[in-house]
């Protein structure tokens, strides 16, 4: 850690002002040439001394070699050159010098070496970039930093680490240096660092309280524990939350899935077996729009939304005028057709693009999470995709009760005669229903795409599930399929911890299937005497 | 004849020749008309395929059809075997089980294929196997798989559990310093005997106790991987260094991944070691988050050999793809095919019976700089090699076995399996051998393993 510091404070005053780096005379290529020439050997052990020599050098370009080799793009070529890779997608990849950082275009990579690390450099490796970003003006890189530090302070770190924290401006880096420092003071046996360490849920504040706990001295174990058992409260409160979160993102999956076939089978009455393509169709949407718009995945994923539901309706209409029309009434051949259609829509897009799964890139803005506290992290995408559901459902909400298209969907399904005897063209109305249900599969698609795989197998994941929720809810009834789904969703998550995935899903199952004896209509069965017929 | 004909214009995919090849190729040229017109009338040796084409299993084992064809056109352009064509019968049993026997009749008793390349599950080979016995059939198997089978039908060109699994724990104990292990595995019969050999074998040799390893199935194609991730979140902040070992199965390691991701495990706190991932199956990952995750193979893509660079570059050629990967079953039919041909060679002929003799002790070289042998118990020798996951979707290996290690049939960590051992060769020809009281199938392993896990 000393070495480590050493050139944190070297590097830290050089780096401050960028400008003063181009200033200060590089140490001669001939000692760079060494530093590198030295992580070019097979033994790890090996390598992480000669990580160390770079971190002692107090070469400006150290830092830059350090992350280069973190990411795995510091490479040797045949020519002895150390080269830093730009790019390493394909089979040629551009290329800069590592020394004077000049490009060098694009060098094959046969004949490129990489220089390798593992896990425990790579740990090295970051404790390293850590301790020099310390010193880092950008605020960004000193939390990064301080969050790395965490159960890492030595005896070389502690007392500078001191002097950091009264110069920190920044309170969330000074909190964690703080316990970082708290830490290490309590490892040697001083009771006030408990101070500082209550009340953080940090597993790696937990660790040390733990270790603590089991200490010699009665008066710091007893202290431990006080700590411990307040952590301990604090964290059961945090796991029943993070169990209600997962299960409502479940369930809002669910309910993506289901709300298009609440539509097409709930109010319509049509059992549609490609309902899960339909969706398949969405997620493709999205990839293809991601393939029209490369290097901008945002972007495509919000222009997806739209392209999708088209996709999806026009595919929805396809199926009802080609196909449903002519089996109204008929619900066993329509479930027979359709089934067959969900087949020949699968092998089409294994044939017609690929039976690989296709990568759909999640937008940065939809990646990570936030943390709530050091014990609760809400997952980013989940929490866009529980969003999403709860707007298509507003939004059909919104088109089933306050349009004239809603209006005449509710008419034509209670009573087809004499809605059309009013004047309503029942045909045209059921063409609107089937596409507004199938368009909404296709944005269940384009939020799956985020979550799952994107390959033809996608749609049959999510039928049965879709079928059991619709039904679960009551069918016809569009708050039916939104309270099953997310309830089933909680229901799923909190049975899984203890009773396993495999068990979860069939007591959930089983549960459905006792519900549907006792109530067969469903949560909220329809009312009247539409309901009847 | 007709086929022969049309299989001789058989439109060949250009790819640069190596030199050796073309020699090759001159020479047979040179055999083959010396050995006269009759014997390049004969008919072509056919070379089934059983490989699912649609279905689930298509994303994994449709590629596994490409390779074998091109490995075909390959064998082709340099003349052929025995100065015959080869020709290739596709069939799709298409990842229906019972479809998979059917169509393994079709190909040995309709087509009359001298050889099948095929499979990819356990459950599509237990369900040829009796085809393969009763038909005297040839069927090279190339996926990692949980052992405790030899056939003498079957050549496992895959790894068995002692050439991926228990290496890779050891790399984990070893090397890592790894003391708690998380097993998770998808609900099927390759990683319920894995997780079983595994935990005998980290309880026995190493004396991990039991609140040190947690066992989690999910069933196929799972993709709400939220709790269990949070699971092993917690399971691995208590203390010891803790690693996760996965035998999760095909899609349902996108979300799986996706969610390590977006909860933060990073490889530094919790690795994951995998032995079903292989650089197709991260094709469908964006793995900037995923980096220093581990898997164990035989094979990578980035293995830096100019054999590798070389079937890189025919396999690109041949799918026209420029972002197509290679992986590890790839390389296993690459191996077989070899075995299969030079066993041919060394025969003189296609017949099943000649095939299995000349092929025990058989020596081809691999994709990674070594040589695989096949052993007398229908397995093959292997380099174990253990990668960590790249940005680019690549695997960079970080330790690998000092040398190859011979497939075992038959784990010496289950209890009924330990005593047995198989060997092909005359005079014994037995697949399962027990040393203790030395008769030839005299163990009820396969019972006692079925009996353990529907317990």
């Amino acid at each position: 850690m000393r070495i480590l510091l050493a050139l944190a404070l070297v590097l830290g005053f050089i780096m401050t002002p960028p400008a003063l780096a181009q200033d200060t005379e590089p140490t001669d290529d001939a000692a760079a040439m060494t530093l590198l020439e030295a992580l070019d050997v097979d033994s790890f052990p090996v390598k992480g001394e000669a990580i160390d020599a770079i971190v002692r050098s107090d070469d400006p370009r150290a830092r830059d070699w350090l992350q280069a080799l973190l990411d795995g793009r510091l490479q040797r070529a045949d020519d002895g050159r150390f080269v830093v890779v730009l790019d390493n997608t394909g089979r040629d990849w551009p290329v800069q010098d590592a020394l004077t950082g000049e490009s060098l275009g694009e060098m094959s990579r046969r004949d490129l070496g990489r220089i390798g690390i593992n896990n425990a450099l790579r740990n090295q490796l970051r404790s390293a970039i850590a301790v020099v970003d310390l010193y880092s003006p950008d605020l960004q890189l000193r939390r990064a930093s301080a969050e790395r530090l965490l159960g890492e302070v030595d005896g070389d770190l502690a007392g500078p680490l001191a002097e950091v924290i009264e110069e920190e401006t920044d309170a969330r880096v000074r909190g964690r240096l703080t316990q970082a420092l708290a830490i290490y003071r309590l490892e040697q046996g001083e009771l006030e660092a408990i101070d500082d360490l209550h009340g953080s849920l940090h597993s790696r504040v937990r660790v040390a309280l733990n270790r603590a706990a089991n200490a010699d001295d009665p008066l710091i174990a007893d202290a431990a524990r006080e700590a411990l058992s307040g952590i301990e409260q604090m964290l059961k409160v945090n796991r029943a939350a993070e169990t209600l979160y997962f299960g409502l993102s479940l369930g809002s999956v669910l309910v993506l899935a289901a709300i298009g076939l609440a539509i097409t089978f709930g109010v319509m009455g049509v059992i549609n077996m490609a309902h899960g393509e339909l969706i398949m169709l969405g997620a493709y949407t999205t990839w293809a729009m991601q393939q029209l718009l490369p290097g901008q995945p945002g972007l495509a994923l919000i222009l997806a939304i739209p392209a999708g539901f088209m996709v999806s309706a026009l595919a929805g209409i396809a199926i009802e005028r080609g196909v449903i029309q002519f089996l109204k009434g008929r619900p066993l051949e329509t479930l027979l057709a359709t089934f067959g259609i969900s087949l020949i829509l699968q092998q089409l897009v294994r044939t017609g693009i690929s039976p690989l799964n296709r990568t759909v890139i999640t937008p940065e803005w939809m990646s990570g999470s936030i943390a709530v506290n050091d014990a609760l992290s809400l997952t980013l995408n989940r929490m866009y995709v529980l969003g999403f559901a709860l707007v298509v459902f507003a939004l059909l909400m919104l088109v089933m009760r306050r349009t004239r298209l809603g209006l005449e969907v509710r008419a034509v399904t209670q009573n087809r005669t004499m809605a059309r005897s009013m004047g309503i063209r029942a045909t045209r109305v059921d063409i609107l229903t089937f596409a507004l249900g199938s368009g909404v599969a296709g944005l269940a698609g384009v939020a799956l795409s985020q979550l799952t795989n994107v390959g033809p197998n996608l749609g049959q994941n999510y039928i049965i599930d879709s079928f059991m929720v619709v039904v679960f809810g009551g069918v016809g009834n569009l708050w039916g399929t939104l309270v099953a789904g997310l309830s089933l969703g909680v229901i799923n998550q909190v049975l899984e911890p203890w009773a396993g995935a495999v068990m979860a899903k069939i007591i959930v199952l089983v549960f459905i299937i006792l519900f549907i004896q006792k109530r067969p209509r469903g949560l909220f069965p329809q009312k009247g005497r539409a309901a009847e017929g | 004849m007709n086929a022969s004909r049309r299989n001789m214009s058989f439109p060949l995919r250009t790819r640069s020749l190596p030199f050796r090849s073309v020699a090759a190729s001159l020479l047979s040229a040179v055999a083959l008309s010396a050995a006269g017109q009759a014997l390049a009338e004969e008919d072509p040796i056919k070379v089934g395929i059983l490989h699912s084409l649609s279905g689930t299993m298509a994303i994994s084992e449709s590629t596994l059809k490409d390779t074998v064809e091109m490995l075909i056109a390959q064998q082709n352009e340099q003349g052929g075997l025995l100065g015959r064509q080869l020709e290739a019968v596709v069939v799709d049993p298409a990842s229906n089980w019972p479809l998979f026997a059917e169509r393994a009749r079709e190909l040995l008793e309709q087509h009359e294929v001298d050889v099948v390349f095929g499979n990819w599950t356990s459950v599509s080979r237990k369900a040829v196997l009796p085809v393969f016995e009763e038909l005297n059939g040839l069927l090279f198997y190339p996926v990692q798989y949980e052992g405790e089978e030899s056939s003498e039908n079957v050549f496992y060109t895959g790894a068995a559990p002692n050439q991926q699994a228990i290496p890779a724990v050891e790399y984990l104990i070893n090397e890592m310093g790894i003391e708690r292990f998380a097993l998770l595995g998808t609900d099927y019969v390759y990683p319920r005997t894995t997780n079983r050999i595994l935990e005998a074998f980290l309880k026995e040799e190493h004396g991990i106790a039991d609140e040190d390893i947690m066992i989690n199935y999910t069933p196929f194609g799972h993709s709400d991987w939220q709790n269990i991730v949070a699971e092993v979140r917690r399971f691995g902040s208590e203390g010891k260094p803790t690693a996760v070992v996965s035998t999760i199965n095909g899609d349902a390691n996108v979300p799986f991944y996706r969610e390590l991701g977006n909860q933060g495990v990073d490889a530094g706190d919790i690795p994951v070691i995998a032995f079903s991932v292989g650089e197709q199956e991260l094709t469908g990952i964006d793995t900037a988050p995923l980096v220093g995750h581990l898997a164990a193979w035989n094979y990578f893509m980035s293995v830096d050999t100019d054999a590798n660079y070389d079937f890189i570059d025919a396999w690109i050629d041949w799918t026209g793809d420029e972002e197509a990967v290679t992986n590890d079953p790839m390389e296993a039919h690459y191996i077989g095919f070899n075995m299969w041909a030079e066993a041919v060679r060394k025969a003189g002929t296609t017949d099943p019976d000649a095939i299995k003799d000349a092929i025990i002790g058989v020596v081809v070289p691999n994709l990674s700089g070594s040589y695989a042998a096949m052993m007398p118990n229908h397995h093959i020798t292997k380099p174990v090699l253990i990668g960590e996951v790249q940005d680019n979707g690549q695997f960079d290996i970080v330790w690998q076995t000092p040398s190859t290690v011979a497939g075992d049939a038959w784990s010496e960590f289950l209890p009924g399996s330990r005593d047995l051992m198989a060997d092909w060769q005359a005079p014994m020809r037995c697949g399962n051998f027990n040393v203790a009281t030395g008769r030839c199938g005299g163990s009820t392993a396969a019972e006692e393993a079925e009996a353990a896990l529907a317990e």
